[in-house]
């Protein structure tokens, strides 16, 4: 309980992981809430690789969590500009308004 | 080894109680600031653990930019007062026990294979590359991504880039009666259709129109 392992490390990125898969299906609220959500899961992955990196003594898991971070904050500023155009096109960026593919 | 232990336990329970406000908030301005604070306490842990480089530039990523630019996105599309309707949405309830079902299933799944998992001693000797224990961890960090890993480094460049050229290019707008400079026109007209030599007559004048 005291000696914190790999175990410790990868509970917790379990969790928040979790909590991220959560976010998105219980989201009733809008889509950048959904990107958070994502942010979230993205960042549990970024703890495993981390706490594997340190535990394992290999540096790979660091360099892989760096292009990791990059390609978030791509998908971070793309998903944004689709909800910017999405909201000017038609207003609302609610989740249950969002269902013109239903058909 | 127990400030170790009593550190890990306070910053990991301030990332889960954040992460889960970030989903649960009323109010999307503070599902952002939850956001920031979950990214704060997971760089601490990284910076415990001794990834310090990664802990810095995920401050400087996450928390500097991306957090900023979320904010930025929630305050320009004035949807902060949106109330969260997560328990009340009528016609939507059938989601809820379901997606809590399939979540609880993926967590227990995940504990499984983390309770299960046993350390494989053989791992340790198939990598080369080392962590350095004389050099800090950038330094050593650095040693690998501009030798080993350039390719992926630049290409990481490139995704970057297409990434801002995709962003620009779809929220780009060409807005009707706005006066803007045209250096194409300015740059290839001639000298005989911007200049006009006149005799003027004596006492006459000259007429100028346009």
């Amino acid at each position: 309980m005291l000696s914190i392992g790999l175990g410790h490390y990868l509970t917790l990125a379990a969790i928040i992981f979790t909590i991220g898969v959560v976010g998105i299906f219980l989201n009733r609220k809008n889509v950048i809430v959904i990107l958070m959500s994502i942010e979230l899961i993205l960042l549990s992955v970024n703890i495993n690789l981390v706490s594997f990196s340190i535990f394992i003594n290999d540096l790979s898991g660091q360099v892989f969590t760096l292009f990791i971070l990059t390609v978030a904050a791509a998908e971070a500023a793309i998903g944004l500009a689709i909800i910017v155009i999405y909201y000017r096109n038609s207003g609302t960026i609610r989740v249950e308004e969002i269902d013109s593919l239903k058909g | 080894m127990i400030a170790h232990a009593v550190v890990f336990y306070i910053f990991s329970l301030i990332a889960i109680v954040s992460a889960i406000m970030v989903t649960v908030s009323r109010n999307t301005v503070h599902s952002v600031f939850f956001l920031i604070l979950d990214f704060i306490s997971i760089s601490c842990l990284f910076i415990m653990i001794g990834a310090e480089f990664l802990g810095m530039i995920m401050l400087i990523v996450y928390v500097g930019a991306v957090a900023v630019l979320f904010l930025f996105v929630v305050m320009m599309l004035n949807v902060a007062q949106q109330k969260n309707e997560w328990f009340v949405a009528s016609d939507s309830s059938s989601h809820i026990p379901i997606g809590l079902l399939v979540s609880l299933i993926i967590f227990s799944e995940l504990l499984i294979v983390i309770g299960g998992w046993k350390y494989k001693a053989e791992l340790q000797d198939s990598i080369n590359i080392n962590l350095n224990l004389n050099l800090t961890n950038t330094q050593s960090l650095g040693n690998v991504i501009y030798t080993d890993y350039v390719h992926l480094f630049q290409l990481s460049g490139m995704v970057l880039l297409v990434a801002m050229i995709g962003a620009i290019v779809l929220t780009f707008r060409k807005r009707a009666g706005v006066k803007t400079q045209s250096y194409l026109r300015q740059i290839s007209r001639e000298r005989n259709e911007g200049v006009e030599l006149i005799d003027v007559e004596t006492k006459k004048g000259v007429k100028i129109d346009a």
